[in-house]
């Protein structure tokens, strides 16, 4: 059972015009087999909250404390994180030139167990992990998200949190860019690895249709850098018919 | 006597062929006042298939291939020793890579090297060049790719530290032969190569990689020139570096020459350069004369950059740590040129190199 813990967040990035705070006290806490919806319009810090999580270097902490099982993520490099289990499948996965898939996420997985993979077992694991997604053998050659697809990209990702297994999971806008089939696909492989691994899962999104297919036990609307109202399903289905014009407007 | 020619052309410094390299650091190759050896270090390892041959002999037997204004391919012509010639025989084709090698060498004094491999019509080989221990050596490598042959050369530059090594490594490829190359210089303290083309029938064509890391006060100058002085032939140019490290400084030249004749010509060159801490310089210059428009294609890039922060990101949020992603990310960024060596041996004894050079510099 493990808990992420996300108490009074503040987050600003550096501009031009000096700092600006995207991020203006956000409290959410999820635990192991939760699936969270964040949902909410453009620009409303959604992304900020996935990448301040995960450590990337643009975002800078202001306020506030994330803890997983009490360990204090904010003083973790980026790879402390994803070997404290978090994961972030990103909506814009990176090229990385010259590093096959296989090479790259047998480097990861070799970091993540604290050991190399045995070879016989490894081969299978990946070669299972890619045909559930529908991803053709020669997909582990190809160098890292380099000429991918918008849908070869989302399948990567969480065909790597099928493999990686971490404690968290957050999701950024993985539906963004999907067809309904690939939108299945993926959301399959998000089931899966939440019924096997018991994940928490922090599904960040614009839209409602990903909900169809990956179904939330909460749902927290955020606008203008916080988390401006909660609760279950039947929230989403209530942006779905309203949208966000009344948390835009307030 | 010619001393006053080769004289009247020893380098200042601030001509444009000379601009960039520090002649101090020349061991001398440059103005004559180089203690020239006897030696002779080029060997040929292994057996020699059939139709292969590998001989000394005197210069008066292998006349030059081609003019060149470089002082020190001068100087090396001057010397007069013995050339060191290497046939393939026309028809004749070599399943083994061919290796050659140098590891005899000396600080004590400069070894002024002439080479010819004369790959003779629609002969096909592969030829492995590999250059280890400390040397100084001045070297006019002249390659001939006749009609309808094809060459895969692959020169590595696996130095140790000390060596001071100027080559100009030229290719007349002729009709309807192709010429790939993969230069790697990866050590050494001073190596400054010409790897240069030109074609002398159409439907010839080259493909030049090359890969360079220089560490801590290494320079290593790779000046291209491609000169299309016939019609409908095609070259590539492909060179990529790594600097790391105070005073590591590199130089790439592409020169490429499309002249009036050289109708169809189809060219393009690309350099990029991964400059992995402060201190370090990287010089790249590509250059594109061209007399006719009547041509397929001709561009170049050429980009100088550090590394990308997203990659990083990426790698490490999978549990990568910093040390292990930069090294992914440079074996990566190697990886597209070291792989066109296609000898598995020679690409992971190279790229363990790369890895020791990363580790060393701690970038």
């Amino acid at each position: 059972m493990s808990t992420l813990e996300i108490r009074g967040l503040k987050v600003s990035v550096d501009t031009e015009n000096g700092a600006v705070e995207i991020l203006k006290g956000v409290d959410l806490t999820i635990k192991s087999g939760e699936t969270h919806a964040i949902m909410g319009p453009n620009g409303s810090g959604k992304s900020t909250l996935a990448y301040s999580i995960a450590g990337h270097p643009k975002y800078n902490i202001t306020g506030g404390t994330v803890t997983l099982d009490g360990a204090d993520v904010l003083e973790m490099t980026v790879d402390e994180r994803a070997k404290a289990g978090l994961f972030l499948a990103m909506q814009y996965p990176v090229e990385v030139p010259g590093v096959s898939v296989s090479n790259f996420l047998r480097t990861a997985v070799t970091a993540l167990r604290g050991e190399a993979p045995k070879l016989r077992t490894w081969v299978g694991e990946v070669k299972d992990a890619m045909e559930a997604l529908n991803m053709d053998p020669s997909f582990a050659q190809r160098n890292v998200n380099e000429g991918f697809s918008g849908g070869e990209k989302k399948r990567h990702e969480i065909m790597q949190l099928e493999l990686l297994k971490p404690k968290i999971a957050i999701l950024d806008e993985t539906d963004s860019g999907l067809d309904v089939d690939a939108l299945r696909i993926v959301s399959e492989g998000v089931n899966r690895a939440k019924a096997s691994e018991n994940i928490g899962v922090l599904l960040i999104t614009h839209y409602t249709r990903i909900l169809r297919y990956i179904k939330p036990d909460f749902v927290h609307v955020f606008a203008n850098g916080k988390i401006v109202e909660e609760g279950g399903p039947e929230l989403a289905d209530k942006l779905e018919a309203n949208g966000y014009a009344e948390y835009v407007s307030a | 006597m010619t001393t006053l020619t080769t004289n009247y052309l020893t380098p200042t410094g601030r001509e444009e062929a000379w601009r960039f390299t520090p002649l101090k650091r020349l061991g001398g190759m440059h103005d004559g006042s180089a203690v020239v050896a006897d030696r002779h270090s080029l060997s040929f390892v292994g057996t020699k298939a059939q139709g292969v041959s590998f001989e000394l002999k005197p210069a008066s037997d292998a006349p030059v291939l081609s003019e060149s204004d470089d002082a020190i391919v001068g100087r090396i012509r001057e010397a007069g020793k013995d050339v060191a010639v290497l046939t393939i025989s026309a028809n004749t084709e070599v399943a083994d890579p061919i290796i050659l090698g140098r590891s005899q060498g000396s600080l004590e004094s400069a070894e002024f090297s002439r080479v010819q491999i004369n790959v003779q019509n629609h002969a096909r080989a592969t030829i492995i060049v590999e250059n280890t221990g400390d040397t100084h050596l001045a070297e006019d490598i002249e390659i001939s790719v006749a009609a309808g042959a094809s060459l895969t050369l692959v020169s590595l530059q696996e130095w140790s530290s000390k060596t001071v090594h100027a080559a100009r490594l030229h290719t007349v490829v002729d009709r309807d032969a192709t010429f790939k190359s993969v230069v790697v210089t990866i050590g050494g303290s001073l190596v400054r190569m010409l790897p240069t083309v030109e074609f002398a029938g159409p439907g010839a064509s080259c493909e030049l990689f090359g890969v360079y890391f220089a560490t801590s006060g290494q320079f290593f100058e790779h000046r291209m020139f491609v000169d299309h002085k016939v019609a409908n032939a095609k070259s590539r140019v492909n060179y990529k570096g790594a600097l790391a490290g105070d005073q590591a400084h590199t130089v790439w030249i592409g020169d490429v020459f499309i002249r009036a004749a050289a109708e169809g010509t189809d060219t393009y060159e690309l350099n990029r350069n991964l400059l992995l801490s402060d201190g370090a310089r990287a010089d790249s210059v590509p250059n594109l004369e061209i007399e006719t428009g009547e041509i397929v294609g001709a561009g170049h890039a050429s980009t100088t950059g550090r590394f990308d922060d997203e990659q990083l990101f990426y790698l490490m949020s999978r549990g990568i740590n910093l040390a292990d992603a930069r090294r992914l990310v440079v074996r990566g960024f190697f990886n597209e040129i070291i792989s066109e060596i296609g000898q598995d041996d020679i690409q992971t004894r190279l790229m363990d190199r790369i890895d020791d050079e990363l580790a060393k510099a701690g970038a």
